[in-house]
């Protein structure tokens, strides 16, 4: 394999591979940690390949585009520090994947534990192999969502469901808070491509935006990384099982953090604000965190506190930003993964082994688990930076940065100072560690009788400390290459000669180093009287806060919920409106001045008559409508206006169409009438009739007003390619029913589409409805003895193919003069509608097809069908044709395919009116049979 | 003219506004169906007034805008269907809740 493909490939089978414990499960527990370990063991494979160009100063890239246009591509890349960080996600994980097969009870799930951890390395995987910074996000947010899912593993605890709540909360926001800066930043370069980024750092120091940047890009370090005042979900995720807060809680992913700050060092250090923010939050940390260390009684609560104060110690080494800092924070990464994972696991096994964290019982372990203690110690002393120890080797280089650091000339001795305070209190938590757990005494009440764990479960902490060892005595030997490949990678430049030793000669680290250690043993010597003092001291859970904040914060939004959400509909139409009012009003206000009101028509006496009448009507509706009837007949005298109007300015089909839609809604008003209560009750509130009228007033203003100036400015009509083609592209004269049927058939399928769902909501909405039908009318009289008075019945039964007759004819002319489907189909339906007023439901019944949705479904078809048949011809969807027939006696005749879709109108309109108004008038039955 | 017909389409959407603001359903739906009026107006007037323009090809005639006329002809009709919806839920809420509110509630 060529190193691109080996490359994709070691993430392809990350990805892919994740499953594999889940179904090999079902042979056996063991099968599903060999599933893990066999994907672990495949990745590292592959990645063992590319070790050697890598670590001679190749950078390998693979690139496949995903979304070009918005900067995302598919792309990676394998340099010095992504290696090295490869190396410790596999590494660790296949020790994790052993040691968790022992940690974890015979009946947890070990299938879906592995799981989430291949998840989880595929994810970090990701974060250190991303060349394309948008990918790099988006694996970034996988690992917050691996490690919440990892924390609150033991989902029956309350606890564990918190924690992983908060850290999810916690890092989750971080990320979108990178996600923002990492846009900014491709804004500022104009790619997203680390390549690209990385070679650009002064562009991007120089920028307007760089602060900002740098704040959200840091913000999502910082919580990524637990960084102080974003620290606190850490110590928390320790209710994860013990296994994942070695693997992702001290070594891995909590490095992402740092690890970015590694990865974009070339790109965003070097600046004030830099060196600030980033050096300062890692002292505040480091030390804040290292104090509180001192004081816990859990000791794995001990041991998250100093991975906290570690993050801190490399944050700062980062924030320090010279040459040699930078090496000593990669070089400090790799120690403190391999010291801290190796101190969870023995933590592991005496939590296991006692059934207790506490370490107030936990005592005098040496003479119970000898072995497993000795190897803890010499963790515990390489955290606290013993010589010979790896640990010791990236302090001292941390004491030598500190020494004479450029920015501080007047207060030199301050940081060094600083950090030897830092050196004091990780010596004072280790000798805390070592001596409560292993000697102090003898355990207090135990659960359990300790004991040595199984032989190979200690087997990865034995690895551990062995490479701790290896790291601290042959330094040059072991750690260099790797540590040169990275650190190369970070500073993207020739590094500073430095050499890796144990002994630098009696200087001022060592020196440091002394007294770290020597102030470190005295203060725990002084342990009684400070932990009495800080059991006097408040003491301030920031976990606490949080969760204080996150119940305001949904307490807030549950009160704007009600709020907004009060189940008042009246309400909500009401700031609908409002609303509406607002953005027109702001629109009105904002817009340029308009041109001159040109009026082209003159008002005559008619029209003033009609606007009189239309304007008694309108108001009388609103004055009258308590009075229902009264109201409906001023509506239909509204509708016979408007209709007028469609007449008067050459829109005859609108005025047939107005006519007829306006009959069917009045006997559908009346059919409504017969079963709602007749009168509307008065209203007594004053202010919100205030209110409504204040509203209704200014949308009148505002429609009218807008409809004004529309009316008077110049006019140039779009229409004119309907005009034009109307006859020989569409075959017919009338536009408006040409643009229907054929320019627009589309929308109009959509539209009658809408309609049929009309049709079947009558159906589904009034089916086998019972309602309370009066006896008597709104004004207590009796109905009428003769329930279909004969004169109708007589009047209308001839009247029926006449009616047919006229819609046949207006449908027919449709194309070339006013008409078409639609009249046609509000016609025919009430003519129809006619015979079941006049004779009654089950006269009407009996003589006209009752499965209405069968000729819905047709009409549907008609116009689809006929759209559809234009494929066959290789045309697009809906286009028409058209051409002359010779019929004998009649002669030439225009037929246009259109007419077929016409025809779909008309079948959808005549069964929705029916369905529609004959589910109404079956209501009345439904009652009488009822009773 | 156009004076007039801006006068129409205000009084029609005051008259519309104020009742769909109502609590019954009744008057709810007199007043979607004002505003729907309003609102056909609006999009008709559009095109412009003019008369004896209709929009149907003849030799040497000229032709008001036959998009708008279009547009509203498909609206009168949805606009029909919507009456006719809202009047089909008002009466099953009606049977539901025993009232006419428009809030209607389950009945107890």
């Amino acid at each position: 394999m060529d190193p691109t493909s080996s490359l994709i490939s070691i993430l392809a089978i990350a990805l892919t591979a994740s499953p594999l414990p889940l179904l090999m499960q079902r042979y056996g527990r063991g099968y599903a940690a060999l599933g893990s370990a066999l994907v672990m063991l495949c990745c590292l494979a592959v990645l063992a390949s590319l070790v050697m160009p890598v670590m001679a100063g190749a950078t390998l890239l693979a690139s496949f585009a995903w979304l070009p246009e918005w900067g995302l591509a598919l792309s990676f890349r394998l340099d010095g520090l992504g290696l090295m960080f490869s190396l410790l996600i596999l590494g660790i994980g296949l020790l994790v994947t052993l040691y968790a097969y022992y940690y974890l009870d015979g009946h947890d799930r070990l299938g879906r534990f592995y799981t989430l951890l291949l998840l989880f390395m595929a994810a970090m995987l990701g974060v250190v192999l991303s060349e394309n910074l948008l990918l790099l996000v988006v694996f970034w947010e996988l690992t917050s969502l691996a490690s919440f899912l990892l924390i609150s593993y033991k989902q029956e605890s309350y606890e564990s469901r918190l924690a992983g709540r908060i850290a999810l909360a916690v890092t989750g926001s971080g990320g979108l808070a990178l996600f923002a800066g990492v846009l900014l930043l491709g804004h500022i370069t104009g790619s997203y491509e680390l390549s690209v980024v990385l070679a650009t750092g002064d562009q991007i120091r120089a920028h307007a935006l760089y602060e900002v940047m740098l704040i959200l890009v840091l913000l999502g370090i910082f919580t990524k990384s637990a960084q102080f005042p974003f620290h606190f979900w850490l110590p928390q995720a320790m209710a994860a099982p013990t296994p994942v807060s070695a693997y992702l809680h001290s070594a891995t992913m909590v490095k992402a953090g740092v690890f970015l700050l590694a990865r974009l060092h070339p790109a965003l250090a070097g600046s004030e604000p830099w060196f600030w923010l980033v050096s300062g939050t890692g002292a505040i940390t480091l030390v804040y965190a290292a104090y509180l260390a001192f004081y816990r009684y859990d000791f794995k609560g001990l041991l998250a506190y100093s991975t906290v104060s570690h993050l801190g110690l490399i944050t700062l080494l980062f924030g320090l930003d010279t040459p040699l800092s930078v090496v000593a924070g990669v070089f400090h990464i790799i120690n403190h993964a391999i010291f801290k994972a190796s101190l969870f696991m023995a933590a592991g096994i005496v939590d296991h082994e006692c059934g207790t964290r506490d370490m107030r019982r936990v005592n005098g372990l040496f003479k119970f688990m000898p072995i497993t203690a000795t190897l803890a110690i010499v963790a515990a002393g390489s955290m606290a930076g013993v010589p010979l120890l790896n640990g010791f080797l990236s302090k001292e280089m941390f004491f030598a940065e500190t020494v004479g650091h450029p920015v501080f000339d007047e207060m030199s001795w301050l940081l060094p100072a600083f950090a030897t305070l830092a050196g004091i209190l990780a010596v004072a938590y280790s000798s805390r560690f070592i001596h409560d757990v292993f000697f102090n005494g003898d355990p207090v009440n135990l659960p359990r009788k300790p004991h040595e764990p199984p032989r190979w479960m200690r087997a990865p902490v034995e690895v551990l400390v062995t490479l701790c060892l290896l790291v601290g005595i042959f330094p040059q030997w072991s750690i260099a290459p790797i540590l040169h490949a990275a650190a190369g990678a970070v500073l993207q430049q020739p590094l500073p000669a430095f050499h890796l030793a144990v002994w630098h000669g009696f200087n001022a680290p060592f020196v440091m180093s002394l007294v770290a250690l020597a102030g470190g043993i005295a203060l725990y010597a002084m342990r009684r009287p400070l932990y009495a003092l800080y059991d006097r001291l408040p003491t301030v859970h920031a976990s606490i806060v949080f969760e204080r904040a996150h119940e305001r914060l949904v307490a807030a939004a549950r009160s704007l919920l009600a709020w907004a959400d009060s189940g008042s509909l009246q309400r909500y139409l009401a700031l609908f409106f409002a609303f509406v009012l607002a953005l027109g009003g702001w629109a009105w206000w904002s817009a340029p001045a308009a041109a001159l009101p040109v009026v082209t028509q003159v008002a005559d006496a008619a029209s003033l008559v009609a606007l009189g009448m239309l304007a008694v009507a309108a108001t009388g509706v609103v004055r009258l409508h308590h009075q229902r009837l009264t109201a409906v007949v001023l509506t239909s005298v509204i509708g016979l206006i408007v209709a007028l109007t469609f007449v008067r300015f050459s829109a005859p089909d609108l005025a047939l169409t107005q006519l007829a839609v306006e009959v069917v809604t009045i006997v559908l008003l009346l059919l409504a009438l017969y079963y709602l209560p007749p009168s509307t009750p008065a209203e007594d509130d004053m202010p919100r009739l205030l209110r409504d009228a204040l509203l209704a007033v200014a949308a009148g203003v505002g429609l009218g007003a807008a409809s004004y100036a529309m009316l008077t400015s110049p006019f140039e009509t779009i229409s004119g390619y309907y005009l034009a083609q109307s006859v020989p592209g569409g075959g017919g004269s009338n536009v408006v029913n040409v643009i229907l049927v054929d320019f627009r058939g589309f929308d109009t399928l959509g539209e009658i589409t809408v309609l049929a769902m009309v049709g079947l909501a009558a159906h589904a909405l009034l089916d086998r409805l019972l309602l309370k039908t009066p006896a008597h009318d709104g004004e207590g009289r009796a109905w009428a003895s003769e329930r279909h008075p004969l004169f109708l019945q007589m009047l209308m039964r001839p009247l029926l193919p006449l009616a047919l007759m006229v819609s046949v004819y207006i449908f027919l002319r449709g194309h070339n003069l006013p008409g078409g489907g639609f009249v046609a189909g509000l016609v025919t339906g009430v003519a129809l509608i006619l015979q079941y007023l006049a004779s009654g439901i089950g006269f009407a019944s009996a003589r006209l097809p009752q499965r209405l949705p069968l000729f819905l479904a047709a009409g549907l078809a008609c116009a689809g069908g006929i759209g559809a048949a234009a494929w066959a011809f290789g045309f697009p969807f809906l286009t028409t044709t058209h051409g002359h027939i010779a019929l004998p006696l009649i002669g030439d005749i225009e037929l246009a395919s259109a007419m077929v879709f016409d025809l779909g109108v008309y079948l959808v309109v005549v069964s929705v009116v029916l369905m529609v108004l004959a589910e109404l008038g079956k209501l009345s039955v439904n009652q009488a049979e009822a009773r | 003219m156009e004076a007039l017909i801006a006068i129409a389409i205000g009084l029609l959407t005051a008259c519309g506004v104020f009742l769909m603001l109502r609590a019954r359903t009744f008057p709810l739906i007199l007043g979607l169906t004002l505003l729907s009026y309003a609102v056909n107006l609006f999009l008709f007037a559009s095109g412009r007034l003019r008369m004896d323009a209709p929009p149907l090809i003849r030799a040497g005639a000229s032709y008001t805008d036959p998009l708008p006329q279009a547009l509203v002809l498909t609206a009168i009709v949805i606009g029909f269907g919507m009456t006719a919806y809202l009047v089909m839920l008002a009466l099953r809420a009606l049977s539901e809740s025993g009232d006419d509110h428009v809030d209607a509630k389950e009945k107890q």
